[in-house]
């Protein structure tokens, strides 16, 4: 075990580098002087120069769930730590791999309300997954590898390291993350209980009307995990279905794909969720916004719920079969298991499932009417996914009616394609995430669907894109108004729009060609093709402005609170048609 | 101490049990002793909006730096499951016990309690203190306090008796509990 003395600044970069940190998103400030003066010394570690701090964590998030590595954020004391809280929390709520290092006043100065001043590890404590002041140059090396070790085990999160000035001008100790005893106390359970997954997979194997319900815990456990999956799926033959979190975990071109469940999933997804005999949950976490009324939540069905997070076993829906691991550790366990005692489906039974689902499917019910005057944003997407399939794309959303419709619309074949704010649902992420996804993937495309109200939230981060010549791609949805606010005014607060309206929003074009962007339009059907293949080739930064219909609305839609059953189609309002066996079912739950 | 032990999370059947009964549990939460820990654990019941009945931390081990605090709460099945997950979640969290679930434990609280009055009241009292095995840790002419310790019913007990005998103030440890037996936690 080797120790050099080293500055704390030194021992910041070169913690970094050990942990393999190609790139920082940071922005200077008083305090973290002295380690700027350290960055401007090396040239191991980029530094990207974000506008905002809450950009630079979404970026960082971006960037770490492309490439699966950890996304590092820099920032000051005071505004530059508050800055960041909304990005942690989004990390916390998509558990992403972050470690946010923010300067913090001199540590004789602290509680005397000094300039730029806040009690940063106080304010980040529910927003992180763990956070730590650092209170002597010694520490340094040994809380930044820790932290690392805590934003990677387990479930990911966002992990936040505060340093007083002192502590960064200061000399101290460094230790290797080699040399850094990992704390005894954060050793999440990789292996699931064998007899719980030998129950798991003979109630898989008995199921007449099974389903696999994946999320991002699959996203999560690496690539691994979702060849696993599809491993499973095409075994067995179930139907899958993937939250908004878990899309790319399994191959969306195949037949058993059913697309998403939940508020704004598919008919089939929802009605086989309702209906089944036996659901497999793979790393998902029975959100709300899946579940629906979760006294009316799939009222048949055995459930085995599979988690690296025991807190998020039987939090909203109790489970017959717990199984706390990792996804990729349990599935392989789940296949051996399989294999080992020879199981079979039954395949006659599978087959009258399958004719039900069919049924469902044919409703087509994320299908839409493309008339030929006003562009419908369902479309636009639709023809997104046909001119880039086979290409290495990468894709950001925003939140709300487009990140529904990109959801509904885009099919991704892998793991690690598509980032969206899931949990906390974050306008303004989708900018600085493909920002942060473009740099630790220069050679893709890189699609940011966004409109206009969630790009007003960080349109500052276009100006870095267009510093650092990044060639992101930005798909600005225009329709002129805060779309999922209008939809739900409309449908459930009286048919009254009440501050929605975004008609006095400014000209993008001229904004995106001000920072440097190149700008595109399209407004009509017929120029949709011609403007998503003139983005997609152009060779810097490029914003396509594409006006779209006001007055669209997302569906299917369950409204909040409601069960799977109370499904509302589109575009005429009806109720989803089912048939008799299924309104049986439905009034007796 | 012993380390974090493999889990397994309860089975819907097991938590169906008593579904919606509100239950009592004590837990014990074996913690590194370093800034902001109790700050961690508070914020962690208030924030997902579960009860604290009572709290009590102190370090009980200097050399390893750990401390321990005892948490008396309620809930469903459900919830005190999940606060249980909730606080094996957080990083300084060594071990987590339920001493209402594993095995029979021993639960202490300490009271002073200050009562003001003179002559039969005074005297009456003192025979209460004297049967409830509470000390007088301080006495004027018109006052005395009293040092009790027992559990938590034997404390409101004692308080109530005193509540006509002219009671002033009451100072209340909160609950520290153990696991009966040889074992460690």
């Amino acid at each position: 075990m080797s120790t050099r003395r080293m500055i704390g600044g030194e021992i910041i970069l070169k913690a970094l580098a050990d942990q393999d940190v190609d790139v920082v998103f940071g922005y200077p400030g008083g305090v973290t002087l002295p380690l700027y003066e350290k960055i401007g010394q090396q040239n191991r570690t980029e530094h990207i120069l974000v506008a905002h701090e809450q950009g630079g964590v979404h970026a960082a998030e971006g960037y770490a769930r492309s490439t699966g590595k950890v996304g590092v954020v820099l920032a000051t004391s005071g505004p530059g730590a508050t800055n960041t809280v909304t990005g942690l929390v989004d990390a916390l709520m998509d558990s992403i791999p972050v470690v946010c290092l923010t300067g913090q006043v001199t540590s004789h100065l602290i509680g005397n309300d000094a300039f730029q001043e806040a009690d940063t590890t106080g304010i980040t404590r529910p927003a992180t997954k763990h956070n730590y002041l650092v209170k002597s140059t010694d520490d340094l090396a040994r809380v930044i590898h820790e932290a690392f070790h805590v934003a990677t085990a387990g479930r990911p999160g966002p992990v936040l390291v505060d340093i007083p000035k002192d502590v960064i001008l200061g000399e101290g100790a460094y230790v290797g993350p080699d040399d850094v005893e990992i704390k005894q106390t954060y050793k999440p359970q990789i292996r699931g209980d064998r007899k719980a997954i030998e129950e798991a997979v003979e109630l898989l194997a008995s199921a007449k009307k099974p389903i696999i319900y994946a999320g991002g815990g699959v996203i999560n456990s690496g690539p691994r995990a979702s060849r696993l999956l599809t491993e499973l799926v095409d075994m067995t033959g179930y139907p899958c279905t993937l939250t908004l979190m878990g899309l790319g975990a399994y191959p969306a071109s195949r037949a058993q794909f059913l697309g998403m469940p939940g508020m704004h999933g598919s008919l089939e997804a929802n009605m086989a969720m309702y209906h089944c005999d036996v659901m497999v949950n793979i790393g998902a976490r029975f959100d709300d916004r899946v579940t629906g009324n979760t006294a009316e939540f799939s009222p048949k069905s055995r459930k085995v719920h599979v988690d690296i997070d025991p807190s998020s076993i039987n939090k909203n829906i109790a489970v017959d079969v717990p199984i706390i691991g990792d996804c990729a550790s349990v599935l392989r366990d789940m296949l051996k298991v399989w294999k080992e005692n020879k199981l079979k489906t039954d395949k006659a039974a599978l087959k009258k499932w399958w004719a039900r689902i069919d049924r469902w499917r044919a409703k087509d019910s994320y299908g839409f009417d493309q008339g030929p005057d006003i562009i419908k944003p369902q479309f636009a997407l639709s023809r997104l996914n046909e001119l880039t399939r086979g290409m290495d794309i990468h894709v950001t959303t925003d939140v709300g009616q487009h990140q529904m419709w990109a959801a509904q619309h885009l099919h991704f074949e892998e793991p690690n394609r598509w980032m969206t704010s899931g949990g906390l649902g974050t306008m303004g992420y989708g900018v600085p995430a493909a920002m942060g996804v473009q740099k630790g993937n220069p050679d893709s495309k890189v699609v940011c669907v966004t409109s206009e109200g969630s790009l007003l939230m960080n349109i500052q981060e276009m100006a870095t894109i267009a510093n650092y010549r990044l060639p992101v791609k930005i798909l600005n949805l225009n329709n002129k108004v805060l779309g999922m606010i209008r939809q739900w005014q409309e449908l459930f607060h009286g048919n009254l729009e009440s501050e929605c309206d975004l008609s006095g929003s400014p000209d993008f074009v001229k904004l995106a060609e001000a920072f440097g962007f190149e700008a595109l339009t399209a407004s009509r059907p017929d120029e949709v093709d011609d403007a998503i293949i003139a983005m997609l080739e152009s060779e810097g930064p490029c914003f396509l402005n594409m006006g779209v219909d006001r007055f669209e609305s997302v569906y299917p839609m369950i409204p909040a609170g409601a069960a799977h059953y109370d499904i509302v189609l589109g575009p005429n309002d009806q109720r989803a048609e089912v048939d008799d066996d299924d309104l049986a079912m439905a009034s007796l739950a | 101490m012993a380390a974090k032990k493999p889990r397994k999370a309860a089975t819907k059947r097991e938590l169906a049990a008593a579904k919606d009964a509100i239950q009592e549990h004590t837990f014990s939460v074996l913690v590194d002793n370093e800034a902001g820990v109790l700050a961690r654990v508070v914020g962690l019941f208030s924030g997902r909006g579960y009860n604290i009945e009572s709290l009590t931390v102190s370090e009980v081990d200097q050399d390893a730096h750990r401390s321990k605090i005892t948490i008396v709460t309620n809930g469903t099945p459900m919830i005190i499951e999940q606060i249980r997950a909730q606080l094996e979640r957080l990083v300084p969290v060594h071990r987590v016990a339920d001493l209402t679930v594993e095995g029979p434990s021993v639960s202490r609280e300490l009271a002073l309690v200050k009562v003001k009055g003179k002559g039969e009241r005074r005297v009456e009292s003192l025979r209460i203190a004297d049967i409830f095995r509470a000390h007088v840790v301080d006495s004027t002419n018109s006052s005395f306090v009293f040092e009790i310790v027992g559990d938590t019913g034997k404390l409101d007990a004692f308080i109530e008796l005193m509540e006509p005998l002219g009671l002033v103030d009451v100072s209340r440890t909160g609950v520290v509990a153990i696991a009966r037996g040889s074992q460690d936690m």
